[in-house]
């Protein structure tokens, strides 16, 4: 129990991801997260103003269904399935964070400066979760899929369009982490 | 409801394996663009070496899927532009709010109630991006 309580190293991580996007295959479907957002657009009705929401979402039911399983995974992992959370991060990324004005590093998933109603009310706080989820949401559909589907899926069936969008990916990681971060903190 | 059991299941043990590997984590997210751990490498590494040998050894083996088809990934479209800028925009986003598009859902359910913002605003993003679409370059 104790093995399953602590954190699971990368290597067993990474391949039962994998194995998440075989089992989706398996099923005739695909492993892609940021199709749903497409899917939500067009189940609201967005396929009547704007041609690339016209289609029948219906067939993607499935994938909804993926997330609703997500969201309870994450339920069940993190209440009943987690020891205290105490991230094991490098001293380096400590540091860093140190000096960018963190506190508690690492003692939550995600840090409270960021994510917690607080910050939530702030102009700042504000703007960043929702200038970051609208670049998610621009780009994944932007580049035709995620993580999941170009770094997993698309890296795993060695397709060149899925290298570049990781590429792109980090582009747009390394800009906001080494040049946007210190300026925003 | 009976056919979409299994990908009710197979979400859950997506959003198990996320929690539990701190995927899910911003400070994890973090910490790679900084390239200061192997901690998310490795996972997306061994997750691409074990996905090849698993669509290798299914094209070998001729496995068909649960619909009756061979098992086959759908292709991307080719393309330069969309992908390199496409991914950086999402790359930014995702540097700066820590979670792509599966993990939102994930934290959610960990309690993280104000992602619930982050998925609001990454479905205004789609809407954004389907408006714009004729207007960019692809």
């Amino acid at each position: 129990m104790d093995l399953i309580l602590e954190p699971w190293p990368w290597y067993v991580s990474g391949p039962c991801i994998a194995i998440v996007m075989f089992l989706l295959l398996y099923f005739g479907r695909t492993f892609g997260m940021s199709s749903n957002l497409r899917t939500i657009c067009a189940m609201g009705g967005a396929g009547k103003r704007v041609k690339f929401f016209d289609f029948d979402w219906r067939q993607y039911q499935w994938n909804l269904i993926v997330i609703c399983g997500a969201f309870v995974g994450g339920y069940i992992a993190h209440n009943f399935l987690s020891n205290p959370i105490n991230i094991n991060l490098s001293e380096a990324t400590i540091t860093d964070l140190n000096s960018l004005g963190f506190k508690n590093i690492g003692k939550s998933l995600l840090p409270g400066e960021l994510f917690s109603w607080e910050a939530f009310f702030s102009i700042k706080g504000f703007l960043i979760l929702v200038i970051g989820g609208f670049l998610v949401g621009f780009g994944t559909r932007y580049a035709g899929g995620c993580t999941s589907g170009h770094a997993i899926t698309g890296l795993s069936s060695l397709q060149l369009p899925s290298f570049i969008a990781v590429i792109g990916f980090f582009i747009g990681g390394l800009i906001m982490i080494h040049l946007i971060y210190p300026i925003l903190f | 409801m009976g056919k979409y059991l299994k990908f009710f299941l197979v979400g859950i043990f997506f959003g198990i394996v996320l929690v539990k590997s701190e995927a899910v984590s911003w400070y994890r997210i973090y910490e790679m663009f900084k390239f200061q751990s192997f901690h998310m490498y490795g996972i997306i590494g061994s997750a691409v070496i074990t996905g090849v040998i698993l669509l290798v050894a299914s094209k070998q083996l001729k496995l068909k899927t649960t619909e009756g088809t061979y098992l086959r990934v759908p292709l991307k479209d080719r393309g330069l532009i969309r992908y390199i800028l496409g991914g950086s925009v999402f790359g930014l986003g995702w540097a700066l709010c820590g979670a792509c598009p599966g993990p939102m859902y994930i934290l959610v359910g960990t309690g993280v109630m104000t992602m619930l913002i982050v998925i609001l605003a990454a479905i205004v993003g789609t809407y954004a991006y389907g408006a714009l679409r004729s207007k960019l370059p692809h």
